[in-house]
């Protein structure tokens, strides 16, 4: 009760306060929460959603996930070998180092402004923290566990997966969080350069449009989005790591 | 030196890619002409402004995150009702995507600066609160309880038991921030059309100045390579006496 009192009492009071304050709120630019809630059901509408949502959640997966692919597939690969790291580790750091926004113009005269480009976009943002991630991770293997596997014959895919992979995978899931975050920015962005659809472009249009409580919902909506799908991704991890996690709290605990 | 050899290749392999006639030299000019475009740019006025915007709004954002991170940090962390009230509120705040702010920072202070240091900031300021928030739980109940035995004041406190412990996490965050700080900087200008290097990719890509471009775009990456390896060196020299950088130094 107490508990829940806590995880609820403040969110509820700045939203009564957001109401109050803007209830006759003049002011063009701000109008009252009351309109943008109204507004809110009015425009994200079951048609919008499948219209404008959806593309942009079916390229922001199929982007993200292909980059995890990626990252964790070429970060075990350099993270393994002490010679191709050395090389290629200053290239990295320097594509890393990008603002990944810049991207877009350079990707849209490879791959036009289709969906294409709007993939391309976010794997080309998202790939680094996760391969740099994983190199780490990797670099990281007890050695010990390496030799162990080494003595008992386990070789190649076996001990990449057995040994490798399940080592690495908290440093993996760090640069998965931080590709998250990176995924949805260049989701919207790509979508306001040039799009004909998606969240990034209504939001944009309502603002060229002063559409404003519109605007202000789709911000809304965005926020509701990044909360969701960061919430999605520590259930999945709590899941997934849950061993590690737990190892954790047993060797803090003593 | 092999580091060396891997940036030679990726310049050898931006020249010949076009060369041979894989990649169509009007989207990846080789690497000779991007050079000569950068070459033309450093010796303008108006990229050294260029430069010199864009660092502006990352360092007058960067700062107001970080002072208003670390003060609100201490505060919030400091005191568990406190703490307990308002981490749900920063749980749900801290993953909207700053550019949901894009619109309304359009809206209220076109292409000025302020667009800029709103995006910076808002962006900036979670990964500072956040790491505040880490460092002053990570504070040694044993050490706290002898201060206050001691008699210390909360001010002496938090200057003395406080801070010391919750030092090193603000350096994290500060190095995280620098980076996003500088990702959002070059993102308002791109998109929004605010002054600085972002605004001179986009003009860039505009009027098909395809090398410049791509120039503007490495100049882009070396600042933030730069960025990361000041507050590296910032760090270790502010944390000398700290037990992680201690144990780095070769006997």
């Amino acid at each position: 009760m107490k508990r829940l009192a806590y995880v609820l009492g403040l969110p509820v009071v700045l939203f009564a306060a957001w109401f109050v304050i803007s209830a006759g709120s003049e002011n063009f630019y701000a109008p009252p929460l009351s309109r943008i809630l109204e507004s809110f059901g009015r425009t994200w509408t079951l048609d919008r959603l499948q219209a404008d949502v959806l593309p942009s959640l079916w390229r922001l997966i199929a982007g993200y996930v292909l980059a995890s692919v990626i990252g964790v597939a070429l970060g075990v690969a350099i993270g393994l070998s002490r010679g191709l790291r050395a090389t290629v580790e200053p290239v990295l750091e320097f594509f890393r180092a990008i603002p990944p926004p810049v991207l877009v113009p350079v990707i849209m005269l490879f791959a036009g402004i289709g969906d294409g480009m709007k993939i391309i976009v976010i794997v080309f943002g998202c790939v680094w923290p996760v391969l740099l991630n994983t190199v780490e991770g990797v670099r990281a293997v007890d050695s010990v566990q390496l030799d162990t596997a080494r003595a008992y014959g386990i070789g190649g895919p076996a001990r990449i997966r057995q040994v490798v992979l399940p080592a690495a995978s908290p440093q993996i899931a760090a640069g998965l969080r931080q590709a998250l975050s990176i995924a949805i920015i260049l989701m919207v962005i790509s979508e306001m350069f040039a799009a004909s659809n998606g969240l990034g472009f209504t939001i944009v249009q309502f603002q060229r449009s002063f559409a404003i409580p519109e605007m202000w919902s789709g911000i809304i909506l965005l926020g509701l989005l990044g909360f969701a799908l960061s919430l999605l991704f520590r259930l999945a991890e709590g899941w997934v790591l849950r061993w590690y996690h737990g190892l954790r709290s047993v060797t803090k605990g003593r | 030196m092999r580091g060396l050899a891997g940036l030679a290749g990726l310049l050898l392999i931006v020249e010949a890619l076009p060369r041979f006639g894989l990649v169509n030299d009007g989207y990846l000019p080789p690497t000779s002409r991007i050079a000569a475009a950068l070459g033309d740019e450093v010796v303008t006025a108006e990229f050294w402004q260029a430069v010199g915007d864009t660092l502006t709004g990352w360092a007058i954002g960067l700062a107001i995150a970080v002072a208003a991170g670390v003060v609100v940090g201490i505060v919030i962390g400091a005191v568990p009702v406190l703490r307990a009230a308002t981490a749900s509120t920063v749980e749900f705040l801290r993953p909207i995507p700053s550019v949901a702010l894009i619109p309304l920072a359009v809206l209220l202070y076109g292409t000025d600066l302020g667009s800029t240091l709103l995006l910076v900031v808002y962006a900036a300021f979670w990964q500072v609160l956040v790491q505040v928030l880490y460092g002053v739980a990570d504070v040694d109940p044993i050490a706290e309880e002898t201060a206050r035995s001691f008699r210390f004041g909360p001010w002496a406190r938090i200057r003395n038991v406080l801070w010391p412990t919750a030092l090193p996490y603000v350096f994290t965050g500060v190095r995280l921030a620098a980076s996003v700080a500088l990702v959002l900087a070059v993102t308002a200008e791109l998109v929004i059309g605010a002054p600085g290097l972002g605004k001179m990719i986009a003009v860039a890509q505009t009027s098909g100045a395809v090398p410049d471009m791509y120039a503007l775009i490495a100049v882009t990456g070396l600042l933030g390579v730069a960025i990361n390896l000041a507050a590296r060196v910032f760090e270790r020299r502010s944390l000398a006496w700290h037990q992680s950088v201690r144990g780095e130094v070769p006997a």
